[in-house]
């Protein structure tokens, strides 16, 4: 009787265990970092955590190259976490789960992420909440400062154009007898900055992606900055496709002028060349139509492969209030995507001069970001049109075909992607 | 050896039991599908099932990764893969960099066939001589098979990137640094020599036992007759390898057309298209672009193997016309 009553007590107990692992089920988040982004994520996890008993969330940090390539198939294939932390927001948006059902106070997201919930939005009119931009990112230039106080050549000022920095760049490369003036991130979001600045529309009168005069325009002077060395065909020549290259490498190593990369860089930009030289982050240079950069970021977004939509919704609700939204960009040296925080600034106690000094020109830099910029990164085929930038712009640049071509090219890879996307 | 006997023979008697069930139930002259069974479930599983997936999205559209939700496409897959206004300009092609990946796949074919065959049959004759250190230059030689394709390419590209150490000894020398990977005509140059390095040790070790395999006193009789040593390479060596030959043969050529990992960490198919090859262009087009176009990369593969099967009739055809010729000398 004993015995019997003992197993009974076992099973009863191991029921309750059940019930209480099925109350609050465990969460998965896949993050990936170009800093200490996931290391800061571990903390807010474990306060989260403290305040909610019996929640479990598991961060897996994983390669940039993790979440670009292998997500979407995993996502495509019904697999993959609960939670992503994604830069390519607007593409994957059909996998997003609205957690607004979730949420405490769906007021307080419109009015702090109003600005960028539509990049995660599927459909036009679609009110869903299905997560918010953890970092406002802008692309930008960063000038070695040191090489030009060598050449003597004082820096252009905020408002000076495209090639009037890469004169100054060319001047003070030959000066120091840099390698090579000028490098772009190889990424078509990178391009895009400048194709605006040039003039490009990127949309036309329907409201569909296309290519114009602005545009070529922009190809046309890259590919020539190339030709004549300007510019470091390493990063852009040196490999096919459309796979990515930075630009820092280069530049850490005193091979460059200035580069064109983008807010995320600063801390590693701080890291890495720690005393090397003298770095600024300078306003995006101005074409004919703008001094535009491009906007961008990483959100976290809930997932639609998720069994625990309420922990999900539950969990990002926690990690959007503006205590955790300040810590994570006053730790991770970003800019924050949320309107209050914004508002009250946010300081950045680990980061040296430089890195202070960069962060407040893209945070100024982002009221000069044309709209065409904001439209194309909410547009969720854009990587119809980077892509094949990235992999046609080479082909100019090494010579296979000329710049007509290459537009003509990009154009016709761009509306077969759609087509297919839309299928 | 005993002990291993009795262990095996143990084992296999726990399945009497299930064997004489299997016998019983299906009769003594099928009773093999049971020993063959659980492999070609695996097969089925993992080579025929992946096949058939293949040929559905080859004829469906869209870049949904479900098959059901992949809408019929019939031929236009292939249709966007091989248009073209005029088939003598790449550039007039719908989908002018699967032609490129094409084009670069057969010419690199044909050029690192060629020179691997030369080179591993030299190095084989030169290894088969009693040279001094020859254990060690054999070493040499079969080392880079050891190394992974990545490490490889990691190393070369260590030393032909614009900072490399190819660079740093031309600029020592006071010479200019040179675009090694930047060029294309010298990355193209450089991704076949970097394949024939790290491969032609394998392909060395099988014309060498080849060579070894060849009874002495042919040679002896040669000599005797006071044959010349290129009378001798053509009359005996030649044809009594042959079959090695024609093994290397098709190994480098399917190896050849498989080329991918050395190519993609060395150069990233670049600069421009010059070094993608068709095994690069079907991963990037079905799942290194952000927008996956599944149809295409499924509808280039199965291009591919119906270039493959070909190929392969041609090399049958070819070795079966060199059996025959044999047998009527």
């Amino acid at each position: 009787m004993k015995r019997l009553s003992g197993i009974l007590n076992t099973a009863v107990g191991i029921a309750l265990m059940g019930l209480a692992s099925t109350a609050l089920a465990d969460i998965r988040v896949m993050c990936y970092q170009d800093g200490n982004e996931c290391e800061v994520t571990a903390d807010l996890i474990k306060r989260y955590e403290a305040q909610n008993p019996g929640a479990r969330v598991i961060l897996d940090t994983v390669p940039y190259k993790t979440v670009v390539e292998q997500l979407p198939i995993q996502l495509a294939a019904g697999q993959g976490p609960d939670i992503a932390r994604v830069a390519e927001i607007g593409g994957l948006s059909k996998n997003y789960i609205d957690i607004a059902p979730y949420v405490k106070d769906r007021k307080y997201w419109e009015d702090n992420f109003g600005s960028t919930l539509p990049w995660m939005r599927n459909k036009a009119g679609d009110k869903g909440i299905y997560g918010f931009l953890s970092q406002l990112t802008m692309t930008g230039p960063f000038v070695n400062k040191t090489l030009f106080e060598q050449a003597k050549i004082p820096l252009p000022g905020p408002k000076a154009t495209w090639d009037e920095w890469a004169d100054a760049a060319r001047k003070v490369a030959k000066a120091t007898q840099t390698p090579a003036a000028m490098a772009w991130d190889r990424s078509g979001h990178r391009f895009a900055g400048p194709a605006v600045s040039f003039g490009a529309k990127i949309f036309d009168a329907k409201g569909n992606v296309a290519l114009d005069d602005g545009y070529k325009t922009a190809v046309g002077k890259f590919v020539a900055w190339h030709k004549d060395g300007t510019m470091l065909k390493d990063v852009w020549g040196g490999s096919g496709g459309s796979s990515y290259a930075d630009t820092v490498g280069e530049f850490k190593n005193g091979r460059l002028v200035m580069i064109l990369s983008g807010s995320w860089q600063i801390n590693r930009m701080q890291k890495e060349i720690g005393n090397a030289f003298d770095w600024v982050a300078v306003p995006n240079p101005c074409g004919p139509a703008a001094c535009s950069g491009m906007p961008g970021g990483s959100a976290w977004v809930a997932l639609k492969t998720t069994k625990s939509p309420k922990e999900v919704g539950r969990f990002l609700d926690f990690m959007a209030q503006e205590a955790q939204v300040a810590e994570f960009a006053s730790r991770t040296n970003s800019i924050p995507a949320h309107a209050g925080v914004a508002k009250k600034g946010v300081a950045y106690p680990s980061a040296g001069p430089a890195a202070q000094a960069a962060l407040g020109v893209f945070t100024s830099g982002t009221a000069t970001l044309a709209p065409a910029a904001y439209a194309l990164q909410g547009y969720k085929y854009n990587r119809a049109l980077m892509l094949p930038t990235v992999t046609r712009v080479t082909q100019a640049i090494v010579g296979e075909i000329s710049v007509d071509e290459a537009v003509t090219k990009i154009g016709a890879d761009m509306a077969e992607a759609v087509k297919q996307a839309e299928k | 050896m005993s002990v291993f006997t009795s262990l095996l023979g143990f084992f296999f008697n726990l399945f009497e039991p299930v064997f004489r069930l299997g016998q019983k139930l299906l009769g003594s002259s099928r009773i093999g599908w049971l020993f063959v069974g659980p492999n070609l479930l695996i097969i089925s599983i993992f080579t025929f099932l992946p096949i058939v997936a293949n040929l559905v999205y080859a004829f469906t559209g869209g870049v949904n990764l479900l098959p059901t939700q992949r809408p019929y496409a019939g031929l236009e897959n292939f249709a966007i893969l091989l248009e073209c206004r005029d088939y003598t300009d790449l550039q007039s092609c719908r989908t002018d960099i699967f032609w490129r990946s094409i084009f670069n796949t057969v010419k690199f074919s044909l050029i690192q066939v060629a020179l691997m065959l030369f080179f591993s049959l030299v190095t084989a004759l030169v290894l088969n001589r009693k040279i001094i250190g020859r254990g060690f230059w054999r070493g040499v030689f079969f080392y880079p098979v050891l190394l992974s394709p990545v490490v490889v390419a990691l190393i070369w590209k260590w030393l032909l990137q614009s900072q490399g150490v190819f660079n740093a000894g031309l600029v020592a020398m006071g010479a200019q640094p040179m675009d090694w990977l930047l060029d294309r005509h010298w990355a193209f140059f450089w991704v076949v020599v970097v394949s024939i390095w790290a491969h032609m040790g394998f392909y060395t070790l099988i014309l060498l036992a080849g060579l070894q395999a060849i009874p002495k006193d042919v040679y002896e009789a040669a000599e005797m007759d006071a044959a010349k040593p290129f009378r001798v390479l053509y009359r005996i060596t030649l044809p009594l390898l042959m079959p090695n030959l024609i093994v290397v043969l098709v190994l480098v050529m399917i190896r050849a057309v498989q080329s991918f990992d050395e190519v993609f960490v060395l150069t990233g198919g670049g600069p421009g298209s010059a070094t993608t090859f068709i095994v690069q262009y079907i991963y990037q087009t079905g799942f290194a672009e952000q927008i996956h176009l599944y149809g295409l990369a499924a509808a280039a593969s199965l291009i591919l193997a119906v270039g493959l099967m070909a190929l392969t009739l041609v090399q049958l055809r070819l070795s079966k016309a060199g059996e025959a010729g044999k047998v009527k000398k």
